[in-house]
């Protein structure tokens, strides 16, 4: 369709509008429905936007970070950390090697272990944090000069946990947009139903225009026109209260983790605007169907 | 005009129609007759399009009508002025608008169609209904209101399909001159009716020729009439 089309068809022909009796009960089911499930649709996409962030974010980090863990005698610790330290800062794909001080190694057992643990009494190992460059160190090799010149270190570069987590994270993203796509069969088939009925309804009034001259083309839009309106407007309704709803959600937090993160950033609150346009094309296409079916049945 | 050449037509059943060879000339009045069920809805179908000859050919202004796509039968059919037989109209829509349809439905400018349209209502004696819904007509009132929208795009053909069938005796007189001012316009009519009367009474006032449905074919009825 052409712009000047497109006008014609949201502005309308008041005349064209008549010619089909107006429908209450239909066009607020319409409504209610496309609004419904523009509302699940953004619960949809919020979800599978902060999933696919979580999993970008987890993966990226899988691949660039890694933990060096020391543990050795009290008396050996400050030397082994230091060896391990220079062997880091010679290894090519090394960007950041860096030992965790104490405080940081108690902030990070305080959740376990409560805030008052005398750490210095226990043998807890020392960290050192790396940050691969890119591209990355071969951990490989790595892992067989520290064996050799630090007998105390364990390289450990979490891609056992989180290999699973990043995978749960994808497999959410998935469901999300899976569940974005049976949103619109769903819609699809629910205004083809309601396309359906208001058409069988006014068979007499579409036998009656088609005897007097109407081409098929005025016959469908009148229809058309009605529901893809009716789910513009619902879809409209329903995507504003669910972004209301993801914006009233607690914001993300570093205590809250992954629940609290669910939601759009950025340019991704631009992303549900997309809903009712899709709506609005989901409804003209399946009610252009449903018109054409319907008109081709008649001479 | 109408040019109907060898044309059957059969029902799931069998024929009704078989071998009707007709042609209606610009300007001609023809009736049409015959039985209840011998086939005269089905013959005035097959004019404007509504159904599609089994056997034969229709042609129509020049076009055969089975090669027509939708857009084309649409076309042809603000050609023809068809008054059915049960005439149904918009019923969520006053007269006026009704009858104003067929302009509607193809885009003409309401505006400068208005006075004709005023002119029309009144010719068939409707214009102090202009507002009523179609459900409150009487039955003559909607017969003339089927004859005005039928005429309303000015037609070069008027199909009438029993026009009569619902109004006393005066009233269908009113409607035979109606039909008959047409036709003195220029107008191709046929009216398909089993009303001998009516027929005996518009013999007496125009050259029309009656054509009557036996036996599965059309024949030329006789000076018996």
């Amino acid at each position: 369709m052409s712009r000047g089309a497109i006008r014609a068809f949201l502005v309308g022909d008041a005349q064209a509008d008549r010619v089909v009796p107006p429908s209450g009960f239909t066009a607020h089911l319409t409504l209610f429905v496309s609004g419904a499930m523009a509302f699940l649709a953004v619960f949809a996409l919020a979800l599978s936007m902060a999933s696919g962030r979580l999993a970008d974010r987890w993966a990226e980090e899988l691949a660039r970070s890694a933990t060096l863990r020391i543990s050795a005698p009290p008396d050996q610790r400050a030397a082994q950390t230091q060896a391990a330290l220079d062997i880091l800062h010679q290894t090519p794909g090394v960007a950041i090697a860096r030992a965790l001080s104490a405080a940081e190694q108690a902030d990070l057992l305080a959740p376990w272990f409560g805030p008052d643990l005398p750490l210095e009494s226990l043998p807890v190992p020392q960290l050192i944090e790396i940050i691969a460059g890119d591209p990355a160190y071969d951990a490989a090799g790595l892992r067989l000069r520290l064996s050799g010149e630090v007998p105390g270190a364990v390289l450990d570069d979490h891609t056992r946990w989180r290999a699973p987590l990043v995978d749960a994270a994808n497999s959410l993203r998935r469901l999300g947009l899976i569940s974005i796509l049976l949103i619109g069969g769903a819609t699809a088939a629910m205004i083809t139903l309601a396309a359906n009925a208001a058409l069988s309804a006014n068979a007499q009034v579409i036998q009656v225009l088609r005897l007097v001259g109407a081409l098929d083309r005025y016959i469908a839009q009148a229809f058309v026109r009605r529901f893809t309106l009716r789910a513009l407007i619902g879809a409209g309704a329903g995507m504003f209260l669910g972004m209301l709803g993801v914006a009233l959600m607690p914001s993300a937090s570093e205590g809250g983790g992954f629940l609290t993160g669910l939601g759009f950033q950025g340019a991704g609150w631009l992303v549900p605007l997309l809903i009712p346009i899709l709506g609005a094309a989901v409804a003209f296409a399946a009610t252009w169907a449903a018109a054409r079916r319907s008109l081709s049945e008649l001479s | 005009m109408i040019e109907l050449e060898h044309v059957g037509y059969s029902y799931g059943g069998g024929a009704l129609l078989s071998d009707v060879s007709v042609r209606l000339a610009p300007g001609s009045f023809h009736f049409l007759t015959g039985p209840s069920g011998a086939g005269k809805t089905t013959l005035l179908k097959l004019c404007y399009g509504a159904l599609v000859p089994t056997s034969g050919r229709v042609q129509a202004f020049d076009l055969d009508v089975s090669t027509l796509d939708r857009d084309q039968v649409a076309m042809m059919r603000r050609r023809i002025g068809v008054v059915h037989q049960d005439c149904r109209f918009l019923d969520h829509l006053p007269l006026a608008d009704n009858i104003a349809l067929p302009l509607t439905v193809s885009g003409r400018d309401m505006g400068a169609e208005n006075s004709n349209l005023g002119e029309l209502m009144n010719w068939v004696g409707l214009s102090e209904r202009a507002d009523a819904l179609p459900p409150e007509l009487s039955g003559g009132e909607r017969q003339r209101a089927a004859l005005a929208r039928a005429v309303i795009m000015s037609p070069d053909l008027i199909l009438a399909d029993e026009p009569t069938g619902n109004v006393d005796w005066e009233m269908s007189q009113r409607l035979l001159r109606l039909l008959l001012e047409l036709n003195k316009m220029g107008k191709t009519v046929l009216i398909a009716s089993h009303d001998l009367a009516l027929i005996r009474a518009a013999k007496s006032q125009v050259q029309a020729r009656v054509l009557r449905i036996s036996d599965k074919t059309l024949q030329l009825a006789g000076a018996d009439l």
